[in-house]
């Protein structure tokens, strides 16, 4: 039997509006962003493509995507100020607009961070409809996940035994693997791995510790019923 | 635990010797793990999102972004001249106040859709208002609403690009019909009839925002789905039979979606998003960016 739909997928999510493809998961692309950059983010430039270009203003994409890098989830009522507030806390941004690109899903979204403390990150994420997003590129990776379970996110030199060392450095907490997706480049492996648990922070360190690991992130799930990401 | 069909509802209602509500009960606890106070907290964060929406769009100045809606719900509420009684005429403005709401990037709970997230609302304050219906009541007709949804997801869809407004305001009506039956306490027939009243009566109902925004006609089209809730309710409460039933009026939906054209599924390109008047609007609304 697979997974079965929660009522409060139908009497849900609650959200930020009008559009829970064009606000709800346009926050929450932004928010996964931000997460990926494991900062503070002093810098964002954001392309929006498609239908994401062409109507964002009537369905204030924008204001989402900018509340998203905040740390504001899909049902914060500071979206409708993001702009304010972002400028307040001194985050600079700029939006660049593709209109039609096949390479891209209807919905979707480059977003690339600068942190205060120098981090940067890329990623593109695609907005499903429903508040559901995937993301579909990391860094220049392509990468299928969706961000409802908790997913690390490595980039390291594909040296033989890397997925051996950082699988074992998950399971020594007891920490069970979901699933994991590898993709290559000519010398670099790109891993998410979906997991039932988080990982702690010295599993994180340890993992981080691998000489021939590059990139180490942790994207947590979005709640369900409310998605305060920040308490 | 799984239902595909509201006659598997039904079957298990009868099997378990429950109603309907208490079937997406067990249904939620034993596939999320959840317990009964954890799925009931749900519900009433949901209700209180629902609430307050209609609460905001009939209180506060509600216009919106493109200036196409400006403060209707208020204009409706308190109208002096009544079609049908106040009750009809302040639950079609409840339901354009979360219309509004929704539109000026207010909070909603999308039920099943933020297009259509007015019917839901409208439907269970009205009921509080109009029967003195307890709080704990409707939020087992939350349930039973979910039912409905549940199963159109399955068999057809929400999405406006798919199945287009009878997707959305149209699976919003049943899950409205189907609520104010099992509240007046009714059967499990007559939910199902309500259903496939609302649906019927929704049927081929396209998708056609001006400017691609969920304000003209989403919002109008919201008050006139909670009409049809309390119409298509009344029908099955008075005894009638839907003829088609319910499970096969929802696959029609899913037949009718797929044959309807990809310009009226939500793509902005016909219907009323294609009038002059649409066209213009949508010309003045997105002027080039930059």
């Amino acid at each position: 039997m697979s997974e079965q739909p929660s009522i409060f997928d139908i009497l849900g999510p609650i959200m930020i509006g009008p559009s829970s493809s064009h606000t709800a998961g346009a926050s929450r692309i932004g928010y996964v962003a931000r997460q990926l950059l494991h900062d503070e983010p002093k810098k964002a430039v954001i392309t929006l493509y498609n239908s994401f270009a062409k109507t964002h203003k009537g369905h204030g994409t924008d204001k989402a995507i900018i509340g998203g890098i905040l740390g504001f989830g899909p049902d914060d009522e500071r979206i409708r100020d993001s702009h304010e507030i972002a400028r307040k806390q001194g985050l600079e941004w700029e939006f660049k607009f593709r209109g039609d690109t096949v390479r891209f899903h209807s919905n979707a979204a480059r977003v690339k961070l600068v942190g205060k403390n120098g981090g940067a990150v890329e990623i593109v994420g695609a907005s499903l409809g429903g508040g559901r997003i995937k993301i579909q590129e990391i860094e220049g990776f392509s990468v299928d996940f969706n961000a409802q379970a908790h997913t690390l996110v490595i980039i390291a030199d594909d040296v033989p035994g890397s997925i051996q060392h950082i699988s074992g450095a998950i399971a020594e907490k007891g920490v069970n693997i979901a699933n994991m997706f590898v993709s290559r480049s000519e010398t670099l492996a790109n891993m998410v791995i979906e997991l039932d648990q988080p990982v702690d922070e010295v599993t994180f360190r340890k993992v981080s510790s691998f000489p021939w690991v590059k990139f180490v992130r942790s994207v947590q799930p979005m709640m369900q019923h409310s998605s305060r990401y920040e308490k | 635990m799984e239902f595909n069909r509201l006659s598997d509802i039904v079957q298990y209602c009868t099997a378990e010797k429950k109603d309907m509500a208490q079937a997406m009960l067990d249904y939620e606890m034993r596939n999320k793990r959840l317990t009964k106070e954890q799925v009931y907290d749900g519900l009433k964060r949901v209700l209180l999102v629902m609430e307050d929406s209609v609460e905001q769009g009939l209180t506060q100045m509600v216009i919106s972004p493109s200036g196409m809606l400006n403060n209707w719900a208020k204009t409706v509420f308190v109208a002096k001249v009544e079609t049908l009684g106040s009750s009809l005429k302040k639950a079609a403005a409840r339901a354009i106040a979360v219309g509004e709401v929704n539109a000026c990037m207010g909070k909603i709970a999308a039920a099943p859709t933020a297009g259509s997230a007015g019917i839901m609302p409208a439907v269970l304050v009205t009921m509080m208002e109009e029967h003195n219906m307890p709080r704990e009541r409707i939020l087992d007709g939350l349930l039973v609403s979910s039912a409905v949804g549940l199963i159109f997801a399955k068999n057809s869809s929400f999405a406006g690009s798919e199945a287009g407004c009878m997707g959305e305001t149209g699976s919003a009506a049943a899950m409205g019909a189907a609520t104010i039956v099992y509240l007046l306490g009714g059967n499990n027939d007559q939910i199902l009839e309500a259903v496939g009243f609302a649906l019927k009566a929704s049927m081929g109902l396209v998708c056609d925002p001006v400017g691609g925004l969920v304000e003209e006609p989403c919002t109008t089209r919201n008050a006139v789905g909670v009409a049809n809730a309390f119409v298509s309710s009344q029908l099955a409460l008075a005894g009638i039979k839907s003829l088609i039933p319910a499970d096969e009026v929802i696959d029609a939906t899913k037949e009718v979606g797929d044959l309807m054209s990809p310009r009226l599924k939500e793509s902005a390109q016909g219907g009323l998003a294609n009038t002059k008047t649409g066209r213009e609007i949508q010309k003045r609304v997105f002027k080039p960016t930059s």
